[in-house]
């Protein structure tokens, strides 16, 4: 039986994306899956009784050497913010290419903590840096120094010691072009530099902690419990800092969404599937109830998405065990046709994700195509004629050209970098100053008013006089004929519109890094989780894979 | 030192702020950053010609044709170029293009050094004494190394160079008879074992 891919006019809908859960492809889990061989080790580790110093860890493979360099510092409380215009933070870090000379690391000392207002260089692969959470750190070094483990649940409510404010990478503030970079085979997959820097840094926060307890009270103090420590990720605080990445880089987004794609279309392609891979799927699916029952929010929004989800899975759950026959053929077509009639679009996702876990043979191979040549794919084909590109928006654009854009709703918001810290935001055109500085992000808007330019351009024109006169639209016939090419590449949505969700951007995003526990603070901004459940750094080499589905054991 | 993603962007941005559209501003940020990559001084060159834009106008040249003359001040190099981007694979007919007067020549390089990669061909740009073979965009082998601002170029000449060997068959013989030294005379019986060996081919 052949199975097509899902329709882009379907899946590329934002209440769509903004439903999508980690899974096997997820970056944060290939990352694992690519350094576990690698020699995981504590270089350098000079911090004073309170925790603040130096530190540096590594993973090295033959001559290959990645570094994390830590910085920790004293903050005053009334200068720790987790906002982007924040200017101090409790530590900062960089992830450095190869082994760091005793003059590199204080060169960085200056550098690394002044983040956005420091400069890096080509030897920098990664920069970031994080805030305590106060109220767990300090539990944790008291209970630590008691001699005793810290409450567990107020450890699970929180999830983590750290959580970082940006990751940056790719030639930020000077650091290394991924140009340099790009063809080592162990960062083919996306943001893998970003990962490896949380993953350490989350090693950083239990050394930290740990000896900091040790320094108070030398005598009586304990070590924080390994079950424990695999139990804490990272937390972290996106805005929308991150909501446009997915609309400037089209390839690379087609990219992930064409293997998740990929992905479902051959496992609902196998005809006969083994007793084993249903079990594992079956275990998953059940394991993985905990991270929802787990998963705090304040965010109403976010709570009746979890627990329209709740909702679904036992519907789903009593479904396979009741009325479901797994001796059939093609069992996880018929699930997934069963889940598409009868369950919202967060379950359906919820399911394909874990649909993925038996198949290593199939997502594996799909892992090292989420990278993209971007500047392959960035001239214009000019000798193009006018009648092809019309039908292209016309065959991938269909609903964005039913939009009516004379409509205010239609038109509300325009996307603008804030003056103060070069950051993207989003406001209402009719009540805030700047909309004439708009960013080139209302590509709904833009492909209709280029819709509307080639309606009246002769049809076997070609591209490059359809341009002379039609530059302002240049943008937008650049990224059709991507879309040609890529069909995953755009979102089937209006993002300057009214009921513009953006946090459903940023959860896209946040999906593919693995990111767990989705927590909205307002329709802009939201917290999650990365790494909680996951193995340590010296206990890679024998992980199970399915840790993720492990966070509360 | 900047990143050339820095490079990209910064550029691109103070494109759209001197008036280009979106689509036109991210072709100078992939632009300044080839630049800068071949070690030409784009940034020097663009800054200066985004103030001398503040006072002054230049032309705008939307159709390229063999002989392309300026009516009053020279031409936009960006405009020029980004025509002969999208033109340029109806324009290699032509064999030679000219020029009389851009502004800023080294902006209008790079979009030259980029239809070359589009064409197939490697092109050589004239920009008064100055010469830049354009390698398909993977290079550029020049007689010009300053780092310098080039306000105007009178004469520009673009030459699209057929793509032919640049040795003598002698040349070449002589080189293949040497690497011949490398290969093994084979028995017969290995012959007789090859691939295809012993099937007719009319099958």
């Amino acid at each position: 039986m052949k199975v097509e891919l899902r329709n882009p006019n379907i899946v590329m809908k934002l209440s769509r994306l903004g439903s999508f859960h980690q899974s096997k492809l997820s970056f944060l889990r290939s990352f694992l899956k690519e350094f576990k061989d690698w020699k995981y080790k504590k270089d350098l580790f000079e911090l004073n009784e309170f925790g603040y110093g130096t530190a540096v860890y590594s993973f090295k493979k033959s001559t290959r050497v990645y570094s994390l360099i830590c910085f920790a510092n004293e903050l005053n409380k009334k200068e720790r913010s987790d906002r982007v215009i924040a200017t101090k933070w409790d530590a900062a870090f960089t992830l450095y290419d190869g082994v760091p000379s005793k003059r590199d690391i204080d060169r960085l000392r200056n550098e690394v903590p002044k983040q956005e207002v420091g400069r890096l260089s080509y030897k920098e692969l990664t920069l970031s840096r994080a805030n305590k959470s106060v109220r767990v750190f300090e539990h944790v070094v008291q209970s630590l120094s008691d001699g005793k483990q810290p409450d567990i649940e107020l450890l699970s409510k929180v999830g983590y010691l750290y959580r970082t404010t940006a990751v940056y990478g790719s030639g930020k503030f000077g650091l290394a072009d991924r140009f340099r970079i790009k063809n080592r085979e162990e960062i083919y997959g996306p943001f893998r530099l970003e990962m490896m820097l949380v993953y350490l840094v989350r090693q950083f926060t239990f050394d930290q902690v740990n000896h900091v307890a040790k320094q108070k009270n030398p005598r009586k103090a304990v070590t924080l419990d390994l079950e424990i420590c695999r139990n804490l990720g990272i937390g972290n605080s996106t805005g929308l800092g991150m909501a446009p990445f997915i609309v400037n880089h089209p390839t690379l987004l087609n990219n992930w969404i064409y293997a998740r794609e990929t992905a479902l279309k051959n496992i609902r392609e196998i005809k006969n599937v083994k007793p084993d891979d249903s079990e594992l799927f079956k275990t998953c699916l059940k394991k993985s109830i905990k991270n929802i029952t787990s998963w705090n929010t304040e965010s109403k929004y976010q709570q009746k998405k979890i627990n329209s989800l709740l909702n679904d899975l036992n519907k789903f759950i009593q479904f396979i065990e009741k009325d479901f026959d797994y001796s059939k053929e093609f069992v996880f077509n018929n699930i997934y046709q069963w889940a598409e009639d009868n369950l919202g679009e967060e379950c359906v996702e919820y399911i394909i994700s874990l649909m993925m876990e038996p198949y290593d043979d199939i997502v594996n191979p799909l892992i090292n195509q989420m990278s993209s040549e971007e500047e392959k794919y960035f001239n214009i084909p000019t000798d193009r004629t006018v009648a092809d590109l019309r039908e292209i928006l016309e065959t991938k654009y269909q609903e964005i050209l039913k939009i009516d854009f004379s409509k205010k709703k239609n038109n509300q918001n325009f996307w603008f970098i804030s003056k103060n810290k070069e950051e993207p935001r989003f406001a209402n055109r009719f009540e805030e100053n700047g909309s004439d500085l708009e960013q080139p992000l209302a590509i709904a808007r833009d492909i209709k008013k280029l819709y509307e330019a080639l309606s009246v351009a002769k049809n076997s024109s070609t591209i490059d006089k359809f341009l002379i006169n039609n530059n302002e639209l240049r943008h937008v016939v650049r990224r059709a004929f991507i879309i040609e090419k890529f069909p995953y590449s755009e979102i089937q949505d209006n993002i300057i519109g009214q009921s513009l969700i953006p946090i459903d951007m940023l959860r896209l995003k946040l999906s593919f890094f693995g990111a767990l526990k989705f927590d909205p603070r307002s329709d802009k901004w939201l917290r999650i989780c990365m790494f909680q459940g996951a193995p340590l750094p010296d206990e890679l080499k024998n992980y199970d894979a399915q840790w993720v589905y492990n966070s509360l054991d | 030192m900047k990143s050339l993603s820095e490079i990209d962007t910064t550029s691109k941005r103070a494109s759209r702020a001197a008036g280009y559209s979106w689509g036109i501003s991210e072709e100078v940020g992939k632009n300044i950053r080839i630049l800068e990559m071949f070690g030409l001084p784009g940034i020097k060159n663009l800054n200066d010609y985004y103030k001398r834009k503040k006072e002054r106008k230049f032309e705008n040249l939307n159709l390229i044709s063999a002989d392309n003359k300026t009516v009053k001040s020279e031409f936009c190099p960006i405009i020029a170029g980004t025509s002969f981007l999208d033109q340029s694979r109806f324009l290699e007919s032509l064999k030679e293009i000219k020029f009389h007067k851009i502004a800023y020549p080294l902006l209008f390089l790079p979009f030259i050094s980029r239809a070359s990669e589009i064409i197939g061909k490697r092109l050589l740009l004239k920009l008064d004494e100055k010469e830049f073979l354009l390698n398909f965009n993977n290079n550029i082998y020049s007689n010009f190394l300053k780092n310098e601002i080039v306000e105007v170029a009178s004469n520009v000449i673009v030459e699209f160079v057929e793509n032919s060997d640049s040795f003598s068959e002698r040349d070449w013989k002589e080189l293949y008879k040497l690497s011949e030294d490398t290969f093994v005379e084979e028995t017969e019986s290995l012959k007789q074992s090859g691939a295809g060996a012993g099937l007719t081919d009319n099958d």
